[in-house]
């Protein structure tokens, strides 16, 4: 029996600094009281600051009046309205360039970083020249130009760029027709939710057979039409129950139709180039990420390339493009604060910078606007732990 | 035996690969839908390249010092000419620029150093650069000693801003983000759970909320009587921003190496500190410097953000430029040359880090 030279004696304990769990117990012990007295002090200098100052806090001041106009708001909204209105106002503006911009920035991103990878020499120099131009230029400097340097330099009223005589470009905004329901339209609509649950309906049962008999239909292209033709075919039968508000110019400014404030157009434009480069460099990674040989295996089992695409390459692509696609989701929405440097109505300009400034609440006004973005920032981050939960490769 | 063979005439040799005219052929006409792409894609360029081209060089004015100057149709880059020293310097007093200028000599050196992998002697210069050029900067930008006048950081701005904006954010949030990494993988549930809170909250936030929050609620913070400079103010709201992207870059290099790495330096008798330190950091770190340089252009873009708490950076000092009663109407050549200088930095920023991505490529992948 050997017995280890260095062995210790039984029934000796280590002093507690070398038990590693007494010494993980003291330590966060002591981040907890740091912390803790750190915060104490934060909040007792923000007291007697706050008692010195007079202003008191909570949030009673959202009932109150605000007295300021909002150029742009999806709900009525007038200066009698309250700062608790205010603040659903900037929200929704804030959804809207957000909603749109990932939008066009999808599109744009999904198209050049295709482009990117063309065969075709002179549209991969074109996509690349665009993905470097742009990321690499501050977003709010792209703002600032398209909001001063292009927008703002159109000419007035009267000399409109016009498109058709239906569509007006000024310094005031784009003007657009807004279509005016008649009484029947209801029906569009409901034509349109029957087709969607028609479609969803057809794709089940062509999966199901797919399955036990291995024929199928082209379900995605038939419930395609069914959602576009539907809706359209009931549109026609109706007598099209829709009649066109088209801006008219009246006197020095335009009268009808839907105006969409310049501030929106910039803001909406700068953010849907700017992330629309980010995308495309991920969309390109992507694709290349998906290793030669699953091409090559796909077209050994002579899979025309359509489907090696559709089959093989796009979904494996997916999973490497999603991740980084939705945080550049969330930056664009983030980004979409930059709007108070041109005064586009979103939720920091109106609220975390209107409100603050009126009321005096900095620490209610700025913990709401955090609270909106951060609580957006964390669904779209567990959405994403459960797609990634979802698609992850399972190894071993 | 002979037979009588007769040849089959020759094949036509195979069309040239090789040489100006195949290129074209290969890369740009090689059937119907690529050369339409091709001409579509000549047609963009000169819709682009044309105007471009006759605005900013053709029809541009250069020569002068008022905007009489400009009388053609195209840019006129008399006015970033008069307003240049501005653009660099902000208000910092004209007769103490020298003093920027040091600065600018010793930043600019000390980044080629440590970035040009050939040259000696790293350790001693990143040595100096964190610890006495900050000091040496701070002195000469700031004045108050040696004789030399004051200069409040109100003066300070443009490109110069910028940079100390940049840097600074950057070299702070280092440190941090290395203790928010290790805690984020600590096995210590409380330390975990703070580290991830405070990466999560920074992350979640726009930098324009962190940077209002620094400048209205952080006064409210400190006790009555204490005030903190708007600069410095900033420099707090960007530093605690970056360290948590840097936390997570971090985390990225950390996650890279192999748990092997550490259960071996653990078997051999190392503590804590001496297998991060000594093991997992030197690796982890040369992963990490791509990532790194990536927040690092980031956060130069992020800075303009500061013009909206009424610092004058670049593209703050240029917008005030475009206000000016005697400048009115040049604001596309001011964007111009200010996307140009954000360009050049970013650009060549970004060239660097996929450089040294490739550089470093050496064990890990295949």
């Amino acid at each position: 029996m050997s017995v280890r030279p260095n062995a210790r004696p039984m029934g000796h304990k280590p002093p507690f600094w070398r038990d590693r769990a007494k010494r993980a117990l003291i330590f966060q012990v002591l981040v907890i009281a740091a912390v803790a007295a750190f915060l104490l002090y934060i909040v007792g200098n923000t007291q007697q600051n706050l008692a010195s100052r007079g202003i008191t806090t909570g949030f009673g001041f959202l009932d109150n009046t605000a007295g300021f106009g909002i150029v742009q708001s999806l709900i009525d909204y007038s200066s009698q309205s309250t700062y608790g209105r205010t603040f659903f106002v900037g929200l929704l503006n804030t959804l809207l360039v957000g909603g749109l911009g990932v939008l066009a920035a999808t599109l744009i991103g999904f198209i050049v970083g295709i482009a990117r990878l063309s065969p075709n020499w002179l549209i991969a120099k074109l996509a690349a020249a665009y993905i470097e131009t742009f990321r690499n230029i501050p977003l709010l400097l792209q703002i600032f130009f398209w909001y001063f340097a292009v927008l703002r330099t159109l000419p007035g009223a009267r000399d409109s760029l016009s498109f058709g005589e239906v569509f007006f470009l000024n310094v005031r905004g784009l003007y657009l027709p807004e279509p005016l329901f008649e009484s029947g339209f209801g029906l569009i609509p409901l034509a349109f939710g029957v087709a969607i649950a028609a479609s969803i309906a057809l794709i089940v049962w062509n999966k199901r057979r797919h399955e036990a008999t291995g024929k199928r239909l082209p379900a995605y292209w038939l419930s395609f039409a069914l959602i576009l033709g539907l809706p359209l075919l009931v549109l026609v039968a109706s007598g099209v129950p829709i009649t066109w508000d088209v801006p008219e110019l009246r006197g020095f400014n335009f009268r009808g139709g839907v105006t969409v404030i310049p501030e929106f157009l910039a803001l909406w434009l700068a953010l849907s180039i700017y992330t629309a480069s980010f995308i495309a460099e991920i969309v390109r990674s992507g694709i290349q990420a998906i290793s030669h040989g699953q091409t090559e295996a796909a077209q050994a089992l002579s899979l025309p390339r359509n489907l090696i695409l559709r089959l093989v390459v796009i979904p494996q692509a997916m999973r490497v493009i999603i991740p980084p696609l939705t945080s550049q989701y969330l930056n664009l929405i983030k980004n979409s604060s930059l709007a108070t440097a041109i005064g586009y109505p979103d939720l920091v300009s109106v609220f975390a910078g209107t409100t603050l400034n009126q009321t005096g609440q900095a620490i209610e006004v700025i913990a709401m606007t955090m609270a909106v973005y951060l609580s957006i920032s964390l669904t779209v981050s567990m959405f994403m732990n459960w797609f990634n939960a979802r698609v992850a490769l399972v190894e071993r | 035996m002979i037979h009588n063979r007769t040849m089959i005439d020759p094949r036509p040799a195979p069309r040239n690969t090789l040489g100006p005219v195949a290129w074209l052929r290969t890369h740009l006409f090689n059937g119907p839908i690529n050369t339409l792409f091709t001409l579509i894609g000549l047609y963009v360029l000169y819709l682009l390249v044309v105007p471009t081209v006759q605005w900013a060089f053709i029809d541009a004015d250069w020569v002068g010092t008022t905007r009489d100057d400009c009388s053609r149709e195209g840019a006129c880059w008399v006015f970033i000419n008069a307003r240049f020293t501005q653009f660099i310097y902000g208000l910092y007093p004209r007769s103490e620029i020298w003093r920027a200028n040091i600065v600018f000599a010793g930043f600019f050196t000390l980044i080629a150093w440590l970035a040009i992998p050939r040259l000696p002697f790293k350790r001693w210069v990143a040595a100096f650069a964190l610890l006495v050029f900050p000091v040496i900067a701070f002195v000469l930008l700031y004045g108050g000693y040696f004789d030399l006048p004051r200069v409040p950081t109100h003066r300070w701005g443009g490109l110069m801003l910028t940079l100390l904006l940049a840097t600074v954010g950057m070299v702070g949030a280092l440190p941090i983000g290395i203790v928010l990494a290790l805690g984020r993988r600590s096995n210590m549930p409380i330390v975990k759970s703070f580290s991830v809170v405070f990466i999560e909250f920074w992350r979640g936030v726009p930098l324009i909320t962190v940077l209002f929050m620094a400048s209205v609620m952080l006064p409210l913070f400190l006790p009555t009587g204490i005030t903190v400079d708007r600069l410095v103010r900033a420099l707090i709201g960007i530093t605690l921003f970056q360290s948590a992207y840097m936390a997570e870059v971090i985390r990225g290099g950390l996650q890279a190496i192999p748990k092997g790495q550490e259960e071996a330096a653990a078997a051999l008798g190392m503590t804590y500190w001496k297998r991060m330190g000594l093991i997992v950091m030197p690796q982890a770190l040369k992963m990490m410097i791509p990532g790194i340089v990536n927040t690092f252009i980031s956060l130069f873009k992020d800075t303009t953000l500061v013009m909206i708490i009424g610092l004058f950076d670049l593209l703050g000092i240029v917008q005030a430029a475009l206000s000016d009663s005697r400048w009115l109407g040049f604001s596309l050549e001011g964007y111009v040359f200010a996307a140009f200088m954000f360009w050049i930095f970013c650009f060549s920023m970004s060239r660097y880090s996929q450089y040294l991505e490739r550089r470093l490529n050496t064990g890990h992948k295949r």
